[in-house]
């Protein structure tokens, strides 16, 4: 502290004070301040130089190979991927966009329900300590790695499908959703238990009142009060679906084919590019095949993202 | 206090009530007449809205609120063990400080309750709703003002057709007994008259137990008082009689803005 921080001295009474009293005045509160400022907007600045490297440097890569090489017709309208074949190399990824589909879809099956339902146990009927153990068991299951997840459908799910449902392979779409389904479901329950919980509790106050059942003020009043944000969390889910990685590679085949049943063995489009892009030649077409696929997937996911903030944004307007 | 000739809507006798280890009513004996405003006034914090709310039952919404004794309604024990919570709250409205519509149109508001109630017994005729909806809204004297916009979201209303509404969205489940929880609070003093006024012409056909911080508001728009204290009953009779004459020091003090 400096030696002007005292209290003011009483001026002798008549003197006029002037106001304010020291007007060019700078304490150490205003540097901190300005320091503060500085370090604050970089943080910021970051997040968007980030993102906006990362799209130049994936597109430098991909757009290239859009621009010239590239025949669209045959990129979203063939199933043959093809980058290494000897004659002529082909870029088909309608096989690998319906394996990405059908696996998140399937995935949103599983894990909508799922987690829906427990979000609203947890926000309206759990209590006390059964209210926190389940939080933290939901937190524990956002924790798993991805790679675990992989592991647990190749060694538990695989044989159980080839069990249960008498198939010869169990790594499979229906493998690779539940497992998907599963990975989504704790991030799509803490967003849609938020969304619950941002209904006031006036509503539910005014619908017991009235004589509602507890079922009947989630169903009749707090559902439809937080449409928003719960389409929010399944869209969300669907992000995270889409984008993941290394549990779909382990679990669902990886092999390119339309899959047409839960059994079919399918491939992603993330998991192609996890598997070839080590051994694809660094600036040949296949590398750049590949970062064409990234652009898309990149595309993909901003959008779903983008959307799901606009549903939070609309709730929050909307004050409830 | 009353002889008991005059007909009781709500008897309460021994009513205890703590929230976790608090006690918050001590013994409350209170005897209200059918058909008439009953006031309840009170310092902050002497269990008036405690009262209010444990006649719909709605404390039990608190998983820490025990009760004991008896709360009679029209002659029937609420509190009773086979007695189901869904048919007394049914029967018993409640009003609330801040005037809380469902986030749904207010044609839906006003049906809500009617329909928890109803459709068991199948769906209901679209012109029986529209009935139901414009009756209930011109009792409340809301009709002429929002019957183009009926399926206007309810929380869009101004605070004072907010309130109007939580008072007409009870009507159709035909209530014996109304509980007003300080229901002009939240209101400016112009949308205050009308919602008094509103209540005032309700008497008669129903019961109403209104709470209020507002001393004039109490004198001039109820019937009979009662005063609170610290979780019991000090005194209750006609009001006229009590703002005039209260029985005791407590009373008179409260009244003349002597508490808080
Ligand atoms: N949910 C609760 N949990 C614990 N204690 C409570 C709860 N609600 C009220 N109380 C306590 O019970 C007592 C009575 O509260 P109550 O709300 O009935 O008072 P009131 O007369 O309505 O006051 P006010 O005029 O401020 O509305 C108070 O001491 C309050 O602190
Ligand atoms: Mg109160």
């Amino acid at each position: 502290m400096s030696a002007n921080d005292g209290p003011v001295p009483h001026p002798p009474r008549g003197t006029p004070v002037p106001f304010p009293a020291r007007a060019d005045e700078r304490d150490r509160a205003w540097f901190v301040d300005k320091v503060v400022q500085v370090l604050v907007f970089a943080g910021g600045i970051s997040g968007i130089v980030c993102v906006v490297g990362i799209f130049v440097f994936v597109s430098r890569e991909g757009f290239g190979f859009i621009a010239h090489t590239l025949d669209l017709r045959e990129f979203f309208g063939s199933i043959a991927w093809r980058p290494t074949s000897d004659k002529r190399a082909t870029y088909g990824i309608l096989a690998l966009l319906a394996g990405t589909a059908s696996v998140t879809g399937l995935a949103m099956l599983v894990s909508v329900p799922f987690s829906i339902g427990a979000a609203i146990y947890i926000a309206e009927f759990a209590r006390g300590k059964t209210r926190e153990a389940l939080k933290v068991l939901i937190e524990l299951l956002a924790a798993i790695p991805s790679v675990v997840w992989g592991f647990i459908g190749l060694t538990m799910l695989n044989p159980l499908i080839i069990d249960v449902f008498n198939v010869p392979v169990g790594l499979c779409v229906l493998n690779a959703g539940v497992i998907l389904g599963l990975m989504a479901a704790p991030i799509m329950t803490t967003i849609a238990e938020d969304a619950l919980k941002a209904v006031p509790d006036g509503f539910r106050e005014a619908a017991e009142a009235m004589g509602a059942t507890r079922w009947q003020v989630v169903w009749r009043v707090v559902l439809p009060a937080a449409k928003q944000g719960l389409m929010a969390a399944v869209l969300l889910g669907v992000g995270r679906g889409f984008g993941e990685t290394m549990a779909v590679l382990m679990a669902s085949g990886h092999a390119i084919n339309l899959p047409t049943s839960p059994f079919d063995q399918a491939r992603a489009l993330t998991a192609t590019i996890a598997a070839e892009l080590g051994e694809a030649e660094k600036g040949g077409d296949h590398y750049r095949a590949l970062f064409t696929l990234g652009i898309l997937l990149f595309s993909v996911t901003f959008a779903i993202n983008l959307l799901a903030d606009t549903f939070v944004r609309g709730r929050r307007k909307r004050g409830g | 206090m009353d002889s008991g000739a005059p007909p009781l809507a709500i008897e309460a006798r021994g009513l205890n009530l703590w929230y976790g280890s608090f006690q918050a009513l001590h013994d409350v004996d209170l005897r209200i007449r059918s058909g008439i405003i009953t006031s309840l006034i009170g310092p902050s914090g002497c269990g008036k809205s405690t009262f209010l709310r444990s006649v719909n039952r709605i404390t039990e919404r608190l998983g820490y609120v025990r009760t004991t004794g008896t709360i009679e309604v029209h002659g029937q024990d609420i509190l009773a063990p086979g007695v189901e919570l869904v048919q007394v709250r049914r029967k018993i409205g409640m009003v609330f400080q801040r005037p809380n519509p469902l986030p749904l149109s207010i044609r839906e508001n006003v049906l809500f309750g009617w329909r928890l109630h109803r459709e068991e017994r199948g769906r209901p005729e679209p012109h029986e709703c529209d009935e139901i909806v414009e009756g209930a809204l011109r009792k409340v004297l809301l009709w002429d003002g929002v019957k183009d916009r009926l399926d206007l979201r309810a929380t869009e209303l101004s605070l004072e057709e907010q309130q109007k509404l939580c008072i007409a969205r009870l009507l159709p489940m035909r209530p014996r007994v109304l509980l007003m929880d300080e229901p002009c609070s939240a209101l400016d003093p112009k949308a205050t008259e009308a919602v008094e006024e509103l209540i005032w012409d309700l008497r008669g056909e129903f019961t109403i137990v209104i709470v209020t911080h507002n001393m004039a508001q109490a004198r001039r728009a109820s019937e009979e008082c009662v005063f609170m204290l610290l979780g019991r009953v000090v005194e209750h009779g006609e009001t006229g009689a009590m703002f005039v004459t209260p029985e005791c020091r407590e009373t008179a003090d409260y009244i003349e803005g002597r508490y808080g």
